[in-house]
């Protein structure tokens, strides 16, 4: 327990660095996702083929991977720099490659909201007259977000536990490198561990319990 | 989707399809300038020196590198898949007991594993191990331990599902013609839940198989490892040819196991041996046939 208090600043320091993670790979999956799906429904052949093989190919790719590949590859080897600060840069490379990875998931969770969208919706809002944009605004997007929140919010918590990862891009400041950091000066210590995980509890729980309470809210009856 | 209605698009006309066309036109423009851009740089930094690739035309590479490394990773993925599969089994049917004293326990234990970050566990195992058991090598022991408890968690979870999908009526009419509570669970709920939650378990050991790269963290010797340490440390610059012939076995092998999900979804769906349709656990994406684990 003295050493969770002793080693609280720092940790509490690496826990905001995830956070801060978090907070810009949720804007940039979100947007990236949704271009991705955007391309993944669209009405031409190369844009659906290349959405899809994009998907496939990196939800099938170790994050670990992703983020090792982002430093050791694209920025030592090919030369793509954020920044000339070292942490800074590879922070820049955790937050790309983590958001490539979770827009795909962004994605298939986007896309699995149109499918839930029945056929006869869309038939029914073309037979009375309404435009592309019109059937989009007001009859196929209010039904498809209903049934996106549950999922999207599952996908931004398996993101939230993903940046941990980044001590594989080099990024040597969030929690899992300063916990290992600790534990090579005091040895295991069972309290620093639940202090961490505790933290990372008061993050997701919420989104899961607010996404499943808001999900079944808006639930659509069929 | 071309040439029919969707849910989005109606059946293209005359006007729509030249519209698509031109469409296509452009999009195959802008990917080809894509393309372009990542050979230019590829090129630039001489990522298509025969040199640098030549490393993966021998023999030696494989055989003392590669497949070794793939071994390791299978042995994690294998040995973690049983352990994981257990304690789901384990652990789904406790949730699902009619004693409370089991019930709330085992709750506890999988919703608590179900929301620690994999790393953060398989570092604490990492140090907890020797301290616990004494010095050695407990890379593997960590990975597969993590790996178990996290991956068993989710499984447990797809089992209660399961079980719970198949109609009340069945085992209410098992009731009725006298089986007892335990018969009931293994001669009705459990053949056709199994059936259910199959696409859902393979999806789940995708995950498995991904989070196996975790090792390279731990510096458990993988094919992560192998390919991202040890070969470009033989063969100076075949950094990204490693990554490359890596990330593609990786990627075949998940797409494998994927393919072979969503064909059991698609039988599991038309399948008469059971009254529950396949089941999409807390926390994934159900997309037409196939059923994505988040990870």
């Amino acid at each position: 327990m003295n050493d969770l208090i002793k080693y609280a600043p720092d940790l509490l320091a690496g826990f905001l660095k995830n956070v801060q993670i978090s907070l810009v790979c949720a804007v940039l999956s979100m947007i990236l996702g949704t271009l991705l799906v955007a391309m993944r429904v669209s009405p031409t052949p190369v844009l659906r083929a290349v959405g899809t093989g994009y998907v496939n190919v990196v939800r099938n790719t170790p994050l670990t991977l992703v983020l090792a590949f982002a430093a050791l590859g694209l920025s030592d080897t090919l030369g793509v720099s954020f920044s000339q600060e070292p942490s800074t840069n590879s922070f820049w490379l955790v937050v790309l490659g983590l958001s490539l990875y979770t827009a795909t998931f962004v994605c298939e969770a986007l896309r699995s909201g149109i499918n839930t969208v029945p056929m006869g919706q869309a038939e029914a809002a073309r037979a009375i007259g309404l435009t592309f944009f019109q059937s989009l605004r007001m009859i196929i997007l209010p039904q498809a977000f209903r049934a996106v929140i549950a999922p999207l919010g599952s996908v931004m918590i398996a993101m939230i536990k993903n940046t941990t990862v980044a001590i594989a891009a080099g990024y040597l400041a969030e929690s899992a490198f300063v916990m290992k950091d600790t534990f090579d000066d005091t040895g295991v210590s069972i309290p620093i561990f639940i202090g961490i995980v505790i933290a990372f509890m008061i993050v997701t729980l919420p989104i899961g319990f607010f996404t499943g309470w808001l999900a079944n809210r808006l639930a659509v009856a069929r | 989707m071309n040439g029919q209605a969707s849910v989005l698009f109606d059946a293209p006309g005359p006007r729509a399809r030249l519209r698509n066309n031109i469409l296509t036109l452009l999009a195959a423009i802008a990917v080809a300038a894509v393309l372009y851009v990542i050979y230019a740089r590829f090129a630039e930094k001489g990522q298509f020196d025969g040199q640098i690739w030549k490393p993966f035309a021998d023999p030696f590479t494989w055989t003392e590198y590669i497949i070794p490394g793939l071994l390791g990773t299978l042995k994690a993925a294998g040995l973690g898949a049983v352990f994981a599969l257990i304690f789901g089994a384990v652990f789904g049917l406790a949730r699902l007991s009619d004693h409370r004293w089991i019930r709330v326990p085992a709750g506890a234990v999988v919703e608590t594993f179900r929301a620690i970050p994999l790393l953060l566990l398989i570092f604490f195992l990492f140090y907890l191990a020797p301290s616990v058991l004494g010095g050695g090598d407990y890379t593997l022991i960590a990975l597969v331990a993590g790996l178990t408890l996290y991956n068993g968690s989710v499984l447990a979870e797809v089992v209660r599902a399961g079980v719970r999908a198949v109609p009340r009526g069945q085992s209410e009419a098992a009731y009725a013609i006298g089986l007892r509570k335990n018969q009931v669970m293994r001669l009705v709920l459990l053949p056709q839940a199994v059936t259910a939650m199959m696409p859902a378990i393979v999806s789940q050991l995708v995950v498995l198989l991904k989070d196996t790269a975790l090792g390279y963290i731990i510096a458990y010797v993988d094919l992560l490892n192998y390919g991202f340490k040890i070969i470009p440390a033989v063969n100076f610059g075949s950094l990204i040819p490693a990554a490359i012939v890596i990330g593609v076995i990786y990627v075949g092998l998940n797409m494998v196991l994927s393919a072979l999900a969503t064909w059991l979804e698609k039988r599991s769906r038309r399948s008469r041996k059971t009254t529950a349709g396949p089941i999409v656990p807390p926390g994934a994406v159900a997309v037409g046939d196939t059923v994505a684990a988040v990870d």
